[in-house]
């Protein structure tokens, strides 16, 4: 009995599926009734005039090239910008030889003689209808030929195309980055690029991509049989990249260019309230416009094989030992504590015994007693040693990585290095042995496995003189668009507070500024007049042993040197950090003086100059 | 188990020669596509017989298993086909800015594909053996729905919008033919188009430009808006009877890197004309009609629902794959059922078809 009723029920629901396919039989003989009315449409109706087209084969699609954005300084100045460059280009579809075109294209452009070895590259991704850039940026006489013996170049026009321009040249040109023509790996990764198009290679270029690029837009054309342009049936605008505002302060850049002419090494200027990096030093460096027009092998081998590395971001990507600028932040480490109080004194006798062997003051005949400040002040080392003993490698690590040391803080410039912050783990998970007592002494001074960029030193300094937030540096104040309007404003972005009180940090700018200004101070090179300024220098030893300072020892065994230092020392607004590679002197004797010219420049630049002269400058750092 | 002589009186070759013939117009129009004039055959050519012939093979096993062990087998058929569609991101290309595919020696699988099988058994089998007597509303369609909404969201991801609409539609297919109540239907209607202008906001630039417009020149990787003209003269230059075999004009032009693929149908209509269109739409009614007869004398619900889904699976793709070639619907990556080139795409299609032949043959045994 169950099963008829079984047999009954499916016998009931399979009748309601037969109806539901009774519904789709209809509905797919109304779908063929329209397809077969659009076949007719298309072939019948319209085939004509179709075939017409498809035999003159008339249509064509031109591609518009967006305007590539600009980038500005913070007062407006232009920093990157766009210049009109003639581009031969052949349309392959057009050319009914090409190796006897090339040849007699040859006459007028010298240099491309032998390019592709008498044919043109085949891509097949790139439709035969669209043009292949022969030349680009050809001088004006080359323009007047090419355009004169048109008729005797079927195939061959000249296209205005928009180059990049870096008007500044070598300043600023790490950071600034350039473009180039796009790769295989690049083209398969981002949607919407064509083989020859530009792409931001490095720095805020390639951070930037998205907003600079724009939307290319098109052009239907009716083209003659050999290809040239009768006239435009329809055509879509190109909509320009956005342009950049930076925190860049473009004329400050340059005054620390020239400061840092002579050496290798990097220097980064910070808003201490903002993260906004008002300048970024690489020396030495290379020029971007290289690149812009198309850079040759051998100046590209050149870049790569000097040893001084021009291509390298040192303030982002340069890790170095942070010497004795890593002491500010163990003293109000060793406050915060309570190893040791302001009152505190201890007595340097040019080392202190530890673990069998004597650790060496920078000093060797000792500074006698003295208390926080003024360790600070003279740079003492062993008064660092018995803080270091006193807090151990534990919390060494913790203080340190909370000033955003030892990590990667994500800026919008490409890939940072994240520096050392070494402790007990680490040191098991890279080596596989234990911490050694005796390590934590070169840590506490900024030695051993300790290394940080410049930028992250800005940025824990920074710290130090705003009263303990974090910022990340930020490069981009504004996105504009092409017509001026504001798109999007960044804020500054607190990555951390380093939870310290207020009164030790205070303690530790009080040091800082006996550095500059106490009669014993290691820094006092750089004072300026009028304002006051706070710091710290920095020798940061290259290889363990004696210090290599002499002029014997070589180039790449010498010390680094450091200055870290921020100004208005009572109400700080800039910090800056300066770090010359291999200097083989203190920083006290050439890292503050570069710091001194780049302060001098920056409150001239603030002070003095009347506000109606330079309002944008004067308005931003109003914000301060 | 011993050899039905009732599987050859029975053998639906109706359905078989259609497919074939289908296949054979496939073959000829990816020689045109890729023809370059040197008398010898393109690689794709070769290609393309290499897959008819796996398939074939892959028809064969359809075919041959009584087809109600593969409701037994459904989920983990389907989970297979999701394995491997999981691997994709880990170990999939890149291509056209899309992950899609596996790399297997010199051929390249598309596992997206695969799914649409999964899809269509375990739809089926969720089906067929659960009847509620008031037909299905929403609520009842929910877990079967996750069936379809796991593997369109990965498929979605790659990107590969057209092989995620095909597979909503399928099933949306299967549940209108088992019985969805009209009122959950229009109600599917109204949240499909309330979710429409996120889903829009969704969708990669180049996507949302192949929907727009005509003239597109170039934020999409393949300009689809010059593809759009250049397909819409290419059918109709074709005229009544068509330029003749190799001689189609806007084929040389190379206006489309993807002619023996997606636009082998434009290829087909400007060498063949109004009749060859035509011609080619009745075979496909034809194979349809033979489908969805196969749907009607099924005598159980699972073989039913078989046939149903395989109509559903080839109309789908048909009118989105011609829509496209003729301008009346955007541009979206849906191969050309047993037409266009594609190794993945191909075998789904005959694996489908072989699962149709078996419903037809075993019917006798109800």
């Amino acid at each position: 009995m169950n099963e008829t009723s079984e047999v009954f029920a499916s016998q009931e629901t399979l009748a309601s599926c037969y109806r539901r396919v009774g519904v789709m039989s209809l509905i797919i003989l109304l779908v063929f009734c329209v397809l077969g009315f659009r076949l007719w449409q298309l072939q019948i109706v319209d085939g004509n005039h179709l075939r017409i087209l498809s035999e003159k084969n008339r249509l064509r699609l031109k591609r518009l090239q967006p305007m590539r954005g600009l980038m500005h300084d913070r007062t407006g100045r232009v920093a990157v910008d766009n210049r009109p460059s003639f581009d031969v280009v052949v349309v392959p579809e057009d050319v009914q030889e090409v190796p006897l075109l090339l040849h007699t294209l040859a006459q007028y452009l010298p240099d491309a003689k032998g390019l592709w070895k008498g044919n043109l590259p085949r891509n097949p991704r790139r439709p035969p209808y669209e043009g292949i850039v022969v030349a680009r940026d050809v001088s004006w006489q080359t323009l007047v030929a090419i355009e004169a013996h048109q008729m005797g170049l079927p195939g061959v026009s000249v296209e205005v195309s928009s180059k990049r321009y870096y008007p500044a040249e070598s300043v600023a040109a790490h950071l600034l980055g350039h473009v180039g023509e796009v790769n295989n790996t690049e083209m398969e990764q981002f949607a919407g690029y064509r083989l020859g198009d530009l792409v931001g290679k490095v720095g805020l270029e390639k951070a930037w991509e998205e907003a600079l690029r724009g939307h290319s837009g098109g052009q239907q054309i009716e083209v003659d049989a050999s290809g040239r342009k009768l006239r435009v049936l329809d055509e879509v605008q190109a909509q320009p990249g956005r342009n950049l505002v930076l925190t860049l302060d473009l004329e400050l850049q340059e005054k620390a260019e020239r400061a840092l002419e002579e050496v290798e090494g990097a220097l980064v200027v910070l808003s201490v309230h903002t993260g906004e990096v008002l300048v970024m030093v690489n020396r030495p460096a290379f020029n971007p416009n290289l690149f812009a027009r198309g850079i040759r092998r051998s100046e590209w081998n050149q870049l790569l094989e000097n040893p001084l590395r021009p291509l390298t971001n040192r303030v982002i990507q340069g890790q170095y030992p942070p010497g004795s600028t890593f002491k500010p932040i163990m003293a109000a480490a060793a406050l915060e504590e309570g190893v040791i109080t302001l009152e505190t004194q201890f007595r340097c006798q040019g080392g202190l015994p530890f673990g069998g062997r004597v650790f060496r003051c920078w000093k060797r005949s000792g500074h006698g007693r003295l208390d926080l400040k003024q360790a600070l002040a003279q740079s003492c080392d062993v008064y660092f040693y018995q803080i270091g003993q006193r807090l151990g490698i534990q919390k060494i690590a913790e203080y340190a990585r909370r000033f955003g040391l030892g990590q990667d803080i994500h800026i919008a410039l490409g890939p940072a290095a994240s520096g050392t912050i070494p402790d007990a783990i680490w040191k098991r998970d890279r080596f596989g042995t234990p911490w050694y007592a005796g390590e934590t002494l070169s840590v506490v001074i900024g030695q051993g496995y300790v290394t940080a960029t410049p930028l992250q030193m800005a940025v824990a300094i920074a710290a130090i003189a705003n009263g303990g937030t974090v910022y990340r540096p930020v490069f981009v104040k504004q996105v504009i668009g092409a017509d001026k309007t504001p798109i999007h404003t960044y804020p500054p972005e607190v990555v951390t507070q380093v939870d310290i009180r207020a009164e030790n940090l205070q303690a530790v700018r009080e040091g800082m500024w006996e550095v500059v200004h106490g009669r014993a101070g290691t820094g006092t090179k750089a004072r300026i007049m009028d304002i006051e300024v706070a710091g710290k220098t920095g020798t940061a030893q290259v290889i363990s042993g004696a210090r290599g300072s002499e002029d014997d020892v070589p180039r790449r065994h010498r010390d680094h040197a450091w200055f870290v230092a921020f100004a208005p020392a009572s109400d700080p607004e800039v910090v800056i950090v300066c770090l010359i590679e291999h200097a083989g002197k203190g920083g006290g004797k050439v890292a503050a003086p570069v710091v001194r010219t780049v302060l001098e420049a920056y409150f001239r630049l603030t002070r003095n100059s009347g506000e109606e002269s330079n309002g944008i400058r004067q308005a931003a750092h109003r914000a301060f | 188990m011993g050899f039905d002589r009732r599987l050859i009186e029975h053998f639906d070759w109706m359905l078989f020669f259609l497919t074939a013939g289908l296949l054979s117009i496939g073959i000829l129009g990816i020689y045109s596509a890729t023809y370059e004039g040197t008398g010898y055959s393109s690689p794709w050519v070769t290609r393309q017989i290499v897959w008819v012939t796996v398939g074939l093979g892959g028809m064969a096993l359809a075919f041959g298993i009584d087809y109600r062990h593969f409701e037994q087998w459904a989920y983990v058929l389907y989970g297979a086909a999701l394995c491997l569609l999981i691997l994709v991101p880990l170990v999939g290309s890149f291509g056209g800015g899309a992950r899609r595919w596996i790399h297997l020696g010199p051929f390249s699988l598309q596992p997206a594909e695969f799914m649409k099988i999964g899809l269509l058994l375990v739809s089926a089998r969720f089906f067929n053996r659960y009847v509620p007597t008031e037909g299905y509303g929403i609520r009842e369609i929910l877990i079967p729905a996750l069936f379809v909404a796991l593997p369109a969201g990965l498929i979605l991801l790659q990107p590969n919008l057209g092989t995620a609409v095909i597979l909503g539609l399928l099933f949306l297919t299967l549940t209108f033919v088992s019985g969805l109540r009209l009122r959950s239907l229009a109600m599917l209607g109204l949240i499909g188009s309330g979710i429409l202008p996120f889903a829009w906001a969704r969708l990669e630039p180049y996507q949302r430009q192949r929907m727009t417009s005509f003239l597109h020149p170039d934020l999409d990787p393949l300009g689809a808006g010059y593809h759009m003209i250049q397909a819409k003269v290419t059918v109709g230059s074709g005229m009544l009877w068509g330029k003749g075999f190799l001689l189609g004009t806007q084929n040389r032009l190379n206006f489309l890197p993807e002619k023996h693929t997606d636009f082998v149908f434009a290829v087909l209509a400007e060498e063949w004309g109004f009749v060859g269109t035509t011609g080619l739409l009745l075979l496909y009614g034809m194979l349809l009609a033979r489908l969805l007869v196969i749907a009607l004398r099924a005598r159980e619900r699972f073989g039913l629902l078989i046939a149903v889904g395989v109509a559903g699976m080839v109309f789908w793709q048909l009118i989105i794959n011609i829509g496209m070639n003729v301008g009346i619907l955007p541009v979206v990556g849906v191969p050309l059922p047993l037409l266009s080139y594609g190794g993945s795409s191909l075998l789904t299609m005959m694996l489908a078809l072989g699962l149709a032949l078996n419903v037809s043959t075993r019917r006798f045994l109800f």
